[in-house]
């Protein structure tokens, strides 16, 4: 197959002059950055918006009185209202912020969590990432819970028959990622709420990795709770949101205590802050909160249906050349993908490919992904993963594919 | 590109696809475990140590070809010495391969310093000495398994 054309609707080249990282060299060679799913680089905007609020208007919010708190709370509150439009939230209470996808996810499984007791079943699939499985485990401990997993098959995609007998009257909550960061497949998460609620039980999508490469839409979801990570849309670390319907926020015991979390103090009894503060203690990550919501107005100004365009020509693309070297295996071939191109090459493990790989230029992980169980099903230790940005060109998949070959060269 | 050919020379290619001393060791005395979590790779070190000599030892496990190829030659290199002996190749195996050897006297590993590449790749290191560290353990019965990262 020849290259397909570049999509006429991103200008990936000038985009390209917004991130500034992407135009350095390593190793002699231009950097060929492959491993988005792990971290997204972060564009211009971003950085110096991040540096505007620490040289011009860095102060606490919520509770000074003077100027520069007054402009740091419009500010983090301003961004907060950014991520509500971006995910379609009904309102920005239901918008959490906390460190990270991690965190949002720790938050439910401790607060809601605790109207859980022996008997009740907690049901995620065998495609997690060790985020969205740990928490569980530890929950089922604590509360004498059951944690079911719905396996997949052997091309990645969830066993929904299976989904479906699994989920009974004990399920009280459900976990699931939209998007496997180890396998790129896509969830048919609609139906899968429509099921689960069915039954009664809550459902939290981890959207850690689709929230830059999938439209989110978290009412039409209808899911109950939604968790991702800013440093993954191409905002900074540390920053991450938990979406939660309001009624069930409301009802939920408070996680961290501290400030910002409270009404109202004394020894003999405190009262809780509205939300979303109550699930706000201490002094948060204000910057990073202003960084994600210029992340935000950065992806939104692209919008979402060019990037997946451009993303998807790009996987095909890899799909392909990389399908026709001989020895190399891709890892997940569902119908629904996005982003990832996970996979192994017959005689070299992936981190000596890694290695080859980033003596070319070409940043990629080589590893289990934080996915060991869907290692496990693949009976591979490890896999290459590149992961594709909309910043990433044909040009960049040539240079993968040729430095593939090569790897097989030096163990030839 | 020069650095990568240093790095996986065709012997350390050929220590990777056919190990030396593979396989369980019958009569053993001693073992440890290797595991490094975050890359996944794995060995097992088997040894017969009689009256301080290490009279036989081989290894199992999954791992890159850095990691099998250093545990394939030190295999090779410490069938017949002693503990001590052994002790001392560590040390010098160490300093091999984090480039911390050059002020010293260098001292002659034989086959194993086709491994002193791994030395420009830091994120490497970990692969070569994990075989190495498997057998300290061994050597000094240490149960739980022992990790390079």
């Amino acid at each position: 197959m020849n290259a397909p054309m570049p999509n006429l609707m991103l200008d990936v080249a000038r985009l390209r002059m917004d991130f500034p990282i992407l135009s350095q060299m390593v190793h002699g060679k231009p950097l060929v950055y492959l491993d988005n799913a792990a971290t997204t680089q972060k564009p211009r905007a971003v950085i110096d918006c991040m540096a505007n609020y620490y040289a011009e208007y860095n102060a606490n919010i919520h509770r000074g009185v003077h100027i520069l708190s007054q402009q740091a709370t419009d500010a983090y509150e301003g961004a907060r209202e950014k991520v509500r439009r971006f995910i379609n939230a009904a309102r920005r209470e239901e918008v959490i912020f906390v460190r990270g996808t991690t965190e949002a996810i720790n938050l439910v499984a401790s607060s809601y969590g605790q109207r859980l007791w022996p008997g009740n079943e907690i049901l995620i699939t065998e495609m997690e990432h060790h985020s969205n499985i740990v928490p569980w485990q530890l929950l089922c401990e604590r509360s004498g819970a059951v944690l079911r997993v719905t396996p997949i098959s052997d091309a990645g995609e969830l066993r929904l028959d299976e989904f479906e007998r699994q989920l009974g009257p004990a399920t009280r909550l459900v976990a699931v990622t939209q998007l496997s960061n180890a396998l790129g497949s896509i969830n048919p998460l609609r139906r899968l709420i429509e099921l689960a609620h069915g039954v009664g039980a809550v459902v939290l999508v981890d959207g850690a990795q689709a929230v830059a490469h999938l439209p989110v839409d978290v009412q039409a979801l209808d899911c109950d709770f939604y968790a991702f990570s800013g440093h993954k849309l191409y905002g900074p670390t540390g920053i991450g949101v938990l979406y939660g319907k309001a009624a069930l926020l409301d009802a939920m015991p408070p996680w961290q205590g501290g400030g910002d979390m409270i009404r109202e103090v004394s020894f003999a009894k405190t009262t809780y802050n509205d939300l979303p503060f109550k699930f706000e203690a201490g002094t948060p990550h204000i910057a990073g909160g202003i960084g994600l919501g210029a992340a935000i107005d950065y992806v939104s100004k692209l919008g979402q249906p060019a990037i997946a365009a451009h993303e998807h020509d790009l996987l095909s693309y890899a799909s392909e050349q990389a399908g026709a070297i001989p020895g190399l295996r891709l890892i997940g071939t569902a119908r629904e993908k996005a982003s990832i191109l996970s996979f192994t090459v017959a005689g070299i493990h992936p981190h000596d490919v890694g290695t080859i790989l980033d003596d070319a230029g070409v940043a990629v992980r080589a590893g289990h992904h934080c996915t060991m169980p869907v290692m496990t099903h693949f009976g591979v230790p490890a896999t290459v993963r590149a992961s594709f940005s909309f910043y990433n060109t044909i040009e960049e998949v040539d240079v993968l594919i040729h430095a593939i070959r090569r790897a097989q060269e030096v163990f030839g | 590109m020069s650095d990568l050919r240093d790095l996986y020379q065709e012997l350390i290619v050929d220590h990777y696809r056919r190990p030396h001393n593979y396989g369980p060791l019958v009569g053993a005395n001693r073992h440890a475990e290797g595991f490094n979590p975050l890359c996944g790779d794995r060995l097992t070190l088997s040894l017969n140590v009689v009256d301080g000599m290490i009279k036989e030892l081989r290894f199992e496990g999954v791992g890159c070809a850095i990691s099998t190829a250093s545990a394939s030659l030190m295999t090779d290199a410490l069938k017949g010495k002693t503990e001590a002996q052994a002790e001392a190749m560590f040390q010098h195996f160490q300093a091999l391969v984090t480039g911390t050897d050059k002020a010293e006297a260098p001292v002659s590993l034989g086959k194993l310093e086709v491994l002193a590449g791994v030395r420009e790749f830091p994120v490497r290191v970990k692969c070569a000495t994990l075989a190495w560290h498997t057998l300290l353990a061994a050597l000094h019965s240490v149960k739980q398994p022992v990790s390079t990262e």
